[in-house]
This record gives structure tokens, sequence and C-alpha cells, in this order.
């Protein structure tokens, strides 16, 4: 069995004088995760507590510490380290500069300044934007904004990525180029943890499901027994399309 | 009414003719005017910014305080500043009343507020939008701070040309700490004042109309300048 990634502890999250987490009681193991569940579920905020972005009412999350390999050593495991967690949003903000310097902020800020602008170009090409690297980035389509998004996580070279809805209101073209960058820095080396309501694109990234239904967790399974048995009521009725 | 349009005819001439009286008097105003509102905005954009993404106690009686200031009457402003520099006053040992120094610091002090309340509405627009964002990147409240400033500098140039603008358009003060004293420190306003109390109607007229158009171009450029970055930057 692999190794835990991250372990959440009975989370509540109390807001706005309602229950948004009951309970979210978690392990998650694969190194592509999709949270699934209908609207209102607590997904995207689920992955905000994840990040640390929003603190939980009660419980606890516990991210496994990762080998830190140490430059001119053989062997890979010197020291253990807390994992490097990115994010990108359903509507990813864009700062008033350009595209290559949006994907080097988050390098500037941590500490990778001599790096930045290369790495960054280096991302750029990598999500098909190098062509794009003056243009201001607010400029942009949505669909680039959200490559723009990726590149500038990627560029931090994070352990995790959380992702919330990235291919959300993007057309099937765009949706496609998403899922082939997503499916790049995982094959890198980076676990996915990614909310969507896209069933496709569950089907065809996902290792697991975690399934959600009004701030719990229904189910979690491996993503091929999910989409063809759930064994969860609510799953069941999601995949009929009776749950939205 | 045929005397208005004489003193008007008389007004355009004097100005066209690039009388040196006149010029003398808009060169201080601008130079006075252009320096209290860079010091403002050095200063009160900082405290916008400080104010808008901080946490502390106290944060919002100091906006109160702020939003208050920005209403500060122009004559108070120029009486602190008188008592301050005066003779007997904590920093009459500069000896600078009178001179357009004491100018300056009179209008830092009545635009300073203007600016930090403006700006802090506006980081704080921002933040709300690039919290979540700058966050996940590892970004602190404080290094937030010069983020914003940069991501809004469209937006806090206006402010300060609304600053320039309060500055030019102000009398009390300056007359209070200048002492409206001719080829030292009379600029506009306070020449305006003099001449229409001497009956010299051109040269006020005059001096009203290089007034407005200074006020009117710096809108079409805080305009224009909004209008462009909108444009190149979304």
């Amino acid at each position: 069995m692999q190794q835990a990634i991250v372990t959440l502890d009975a989370i509540r999250l109390d807001g706005h004088g309602h229950r948004v987490l009951d309970g979210v009681s978690l392990r998650l193991r694969a190194r592509r995760t999709l949270i699934l569940g209908p609207n209102g579920a607590g997904k995207s905020v689920l992955l905000r507590v994840m990040h640390g972005l929003l603190a939980p009412s009660a419980g606890e999350v516990r991210w496994e510490p990762v080998a830190d390999s140490m430059p001119g050593r053989a062997a890979p495991v010197a020291a253990l380290r807390a994992p490097r967690l990115a994010m990108v949003f359903q509507r990813p903000v864009m700062l008033r500069r350009s595209v290559l310097d949006n994907v080097a902020y988050g390098m500037m800020v941590n500490g990778m300044a001599p790096a930045a602008q290369a790495t960054a170009r280096d991302m750029l090409g990598r999500v098909g934007l190098a062509h794009l690297e003056q243009r201001p980035a607010r400029v942009l389509s949505g669909g680039e904004q959200q490559r723009v998004a990726l590149a500038r996580a990627w560029a931090l070279n994070p352990d995790v990525l959380l992702l919330d809805e990235p291919t959300a209101s993007l057309d099937p073209h765009g949706i496609r180029a998403i899922e082939a960058i997503i499916s790049e820095i995982a094959a890198s080396g980076t676990a996915i943890v990614m909310v969507t309501h896209h069933r496709g694109v569950a089907k065809r990234l996902a290792e697991d499901i975690v399934f959600m239904h009004q701030g719990r967790v229904a189910e979690q399974t491996r993503a091929a027994q999910f989409f063809i048995q759930p064994q969860s009521q609510a799953g069941q009725d999601y995949l009929k399309g009776d749950l939205e | 009414m045929s005397w208005i349009l004489a003193s008007l005819a008389d007004a355009l001439s004097l100005a066209l003719s690039l009388d040196p009286k006149l010029v003398s008097i808009v060169v201080l105003t601008l130079k006075v005017c252009v320096t209290a509102a860079c010091i403002s905005v050095l200063l009160g954009a900082t405290i916008g910014a400080c104010v808008a993404v901080g946490k502390f106690p106290g944060r919002s009686t100091l906006i109160v305080l702020l939003n208050a200031a920005m209403g500060m009457p122009p004559v108070v402003a120029g009486l602190v500043v008188y008592l301050l520099l005066s003779r007997a006053g904590p920093l009459g040992a500069f000896g600078i009343l009178f001179t357009p120094g004491a100018m300056v610091i009179a209008q830092v002090l009545l635009i300073t507020p203007i600016v930090a309340a403006l700006s802090r509405q506006i980081i704080e627009d921002a933040w709300r939008e690039y919290e979540e964002q700058l966050t996940s990147l590892g970004v602190s409240r404080m290094r937030a701070a010069p983020t914003l400033l940069w991501d809004t500098r469209f937006s806090l140039v206006t402010v300060g040309l609304a600053g320039l603008g309060r500055a030019m358009s102000e009398v009390g003060a300056v007359m209070i700490v200048g002492g409206n004293i001719d080829g030292v420190t009379r600029v506009i306003t306070t020449a305006i004042a003099l001449e229409t109390s001497k009956g010299d109607l051109p040269l006020a007229l005059a001096l009203g109309v290089v007034l407005l158009s200074v006020v009117l171009l710096l809108n079409c450029g805080a305009h224009l300048l909004r209008e462009w970055s909108v444009r190149r930057y979304g």
C-alpha cells in the first residue's frame, strides 16, 4: 500500500450559521486524487482547509514529511521536510504585469529569484505559452490564464498541487490542454489533489476518487471502481445525474 | 457686463503674453504643489497600503480618523503648521515660516490624509481580490503590500493627481504659513484673493484661467492614463 500523502482527521468547519464540513476524515495515498460531488458539497472549502487558507473549526490536517535530497550525495534521502504545496484556483488572479513576470513572481517571493526568469520561460514553454511571455497576463483568455496559473504553481516545484476546478468554464479544447498539463505535472512527481465537476476529466485523470455530499465524505474509492459501481447512494445518484 | 468682458480680454492677453509676474506666480505654485503632492503620495500610499493589509488593534479607529482627516479645514492645517513653525514654536529654530518650505509642509499635512484614505480603499479592494492567490504563493501580508502598490499604480496616480488638484486649489493654509509675499510665497490662489481685493480683475482672472487650465490638464492626463492602462494591462 502507498504511503499516505496527507491525513485529515475529523475536520469540521462552521461558517455563516451552518456546517460546511462535517467530520471529514481522509487519508490520501494516490498520486492523483480527484474530489467529486454536487454543488455545495464542500469540495473547494476542503481544498482550502488542506492548503491552510482556511482554518478548520475542529480537526487536524497532517501532511506527511517528504524526503529532501542533498545535492552531491548519491543517497536520495538525507532529511525530511514539510511538503511544498501550491494551489491553482478556478478563477486565477493575474497580476498586472506580463505573463513571464506572473510566472516568475511566485519564485521571486519564495527565495528563488536568481533562477526565476529562466525557470519561468521553461515553464511557459511546457504549457505552450512561450510566444505570449511579454503579453500582459490580464488580457489573455480564460484558458490561457489558467495555463499561466498552472505554470506559476509548477514553477514552485511543489510536492503537492491542489487544483480547484481548473477546467470550469473552458471549452473542450481548453479542457484537454489543461488535462495534458496536469498529467505532465503528475508525471514529474507532483501529487495532484483536484476538485472538479467534469466527470470526463475525473475519469481520465483520477487514480482515486473522494466523493463528497453535504459536507461529508460519502465514499473514497479507486476511480475505476467508482465509475462502474459507486458504493454510496449519493455517488450512484450523482452518476445517474439525479444529484447536481 | 462689458467690464467683465473687458477684464476677461485683458486676462487672456496677460496669459498669452506670458507676463513675467504671472509666470513667476505659476512657476512657484507648481513647484510648491508638485513637491507637496509627491511627498504626500509617498507617505500616503505607504500608510494606505499598511492599513489596507495590516491586522492590528485600533485599525478601524485609524480608518475612521483617516477618512475624517480628508475633510480637515485648510485654515486649521495652516494654523497647526504656523504654531509649529512660529518663532516660539517647537520648530521655530528652523526659521522656515513664510517660506515655500512652510507652504509645502502645510500642504503635505492637508493632502497626505486624502491620499492615505483613498489609497487604503483602493489597495484593500485589490487585497480582497488577491488575498487567496498571494497567500497560496506564500506571500505574507507585509510582503503583499508592495505587490498591491505596484498593481494599483495607475489608480494611485489618479489619487496623486487628486491630491495635486487639492494643493493647487488650496488658499487658506498657504496664506497663513506663506504670508502671500510678492515674489517669495505668492501662489495662484493667494494672488487671486489679493488682486480681487485690490480690484485688479484682469490679473486675478488671468490667474484663474491658468489655474483652471492646469486642473483641466491634470484631469485629462489622469483620464488618458487610466484608459491606456486598462487597454494595456487589463
